[in-house]
């Protein structure tokens, strides 16, 4: 008989365009406050979008000593102090015995480029240089779950989730799945990523699918994403453990729900989107009638939007017309492996703190995307379910439910 | 002049998706030539550099056939 236990999410650590923590996130979140800016880290003057979503005023030498950065890409930067803000968030004391029985699982797709770009640039450019020492154990995508696990000495099951898009969605169920069958005791979970360099940019370029201008989810005028970097974490407890120590919980997971489309390498499909988002309905035993709202994939790319619409229309039918659906990708950007971390940090403060996010930069509806997606303002709402929606290229998907906390 | 821009756009497509040139006419479409929209990908890249040119996203996302590539072209050469 499978042990079960309420899972409920104690700490949020996130680093985000929107943000260097939790309370600026959260605020910008509430505000529409976009943060899509012209590229400050990179030179895009050879580059055809000349926009992203950065984080900005990041000084790693504020987190880490030189010795430390020598080890650690951006990505991985950004995940450690989305973790350690998390951990302090929960309150959480550290004992041998919770060290043993902790789960770190990071969604992380690219890894760290910026050595691994430096590297080839000397090797094929100058031909001089040979590639820095340390750039196989940087770039590594798992290098953030390692060191977030050397940081809080966590001899539990660690290891980094790759699926593009899906990432820490993948990584966020799989941790909750682990804490819920009593595998594990505690798990802290989420994403770091961070695509900003010239040449990963260029990559991107030859796939048409990164706009100009800015991410206009679901709107008739969308031109396409905006990439973004991040790294967001979440401490996942028991709901006894949690109350027994007095923490706060922001909610509590229900669901988690997955499928693959075996349809294309990039195009999504509607019916493989409903698939994982029924699943997360059916492990969380909940009607569809019961969510409210729905943080969508909503990269704000022309195929996206209406097939995400289609699968929810699929799944929810008639009630569809009643959730409220809203892409934060339209203010964060698409932050990749990181990008469902950083949305569930994003729904779970939206149903602590009872409002519901904006989709950003919104015009005119397309004909085809004829949901409600609370545009431009965020809305002081209460909603009891929310599920938060990841749709990866190669046609992976995972989804998230959560539920509103009231004590 | 014009039929050399034609030819180079059909040795193009041929090259970037593996296509036996004597399979290309002027009026094929891509779905005729079973290419699917990630070889529309790749024709584009290899249009921009044999050409010398920026194809726009919209734009490059719309093409279709041989007739409408060749016309892109066309356009962007002025």
């Amino acid at each position: 008989m499978r042990n079960t236990r309420r899972v409920v999410i104690t700490g949020l650590g996130a680093v985000t365009a929107l943000g260097l923590d939790v309370p600026q996130f959260r605020d910008s979140l509430r505000a529409g406050r976009c943060g899509i800016r012209p590229f400050e880290t990179v030179d895009s003057t050879s580059l055809r979008f000349k926009n992203g979503a950065e984080v900005r005023d990041f000084t790693p030498s504020d987190h880490f000593t030189e010795k430390e950065l020598d080890q650690l890409d951006r990505f991985a930067q950004l995940g450690l102090v989305a973790a350690r803000a998390s951990v302090r968030d929960a309150n959480l004391e550290w004992t041998p015995e919770l060290r043993e029985s902790t789960a770190i699982i990071t969604g992380a797709s690219l890894g760290g480029k910026t050595y691994e770009e430096q590297g080839y640039a000397g090797l094929f450019g100058e031909q001089t240089r040979r590639p820095h020492p340390l750039t196989v154990p940087r770039g590594m995508a798992n290098a953030a779950a390692s060191h977030i696990s050397m940081e809080f000495g966590v001899h539990g099951p660690v290891y980094n989730i790759s699926t593009a898009c899906a990432s820490s969605t993948h990584a966020l169920g799989q941790a909750f799945w682990l804490v819920r069958s009593g595998a594990v005791e505690l798990a802290l979970s989420g994403g770091c990523e961070s695509p900003f360099m010239p040449g990963h940019l260029r990559m991107w370029e030859g796939l048409r699918v990164v706009a100009p201008d800015t991410c206009r989810p679901f709107s008739k005028d969308r031109r396409g994403m905006i990439l973004g970097e991040g790294g967001a974490m979440l401490v996942l407890e028991p709901l006894d453990a949690a109350l027994d120590r007095g923490a706060r919980v922001y909610a509590e997971v229900v669901g988690f729900g997955m499928s693959a489309d075996a349809h294309h390498i990039t195009q999504p499909s509607a019916e493989g989107a409903a698939r994982a988002i029924a699943a997360a309905l059916r492990d969380a035993g909940i009607s569809p009638e019961q969510v409210g709202y729905v943080n969508a994939h909503g990269t704000g790319t022309t195929v996206n939007d209406p097939i995400e619409t289609e699968a929810l229309r699929l799944v929810f039918r008639e009630h569809a017309s009643r959730l409220a659906v809203s892409s934060t990708k339209s203010m964060h950007g698409h932050s990749l492996g990181a990008a469902g971390a950083v949305e569930a940090v994003a729904t779970a403060l939206a149903l602590h703190e009872k409002f519901l996010p904006p989709t950003a930069n919104f015009t005119e509806p397309d004909p085809a995307c004829d949901l409600d997606y609370v545009p431009n303002e965020a809305r002081e709402t209460e909603v009891e379910y929310a599920i938060s929606n990841s749709f990866a290229f190669g046609g992976l998907n995972a989804v998230i439910a959560l539920r509103s906390w009231d004590g | 002049m014009p039929e050399e821009i034609e030819e180079r756009v059909m040795r193009a497509i041929a090259n970037a998706t593996h296509t036996p040139i004597e399979q290309l006419t002027p009026d094929a479409t891509f779905e005729e030539l079973g290419l699917t929209s990630l070889d529309a990908l790749a024709i584009v890249a290899d249009l921009e550099e044999e050409f010398g040119i920026e194809i726009a996203n919209e734009d490059a996302l719309a093409l279709r056939d041989v007739r409408q590539a060749v016309e892109c072209v066309r356009t962007l050469l002025g």
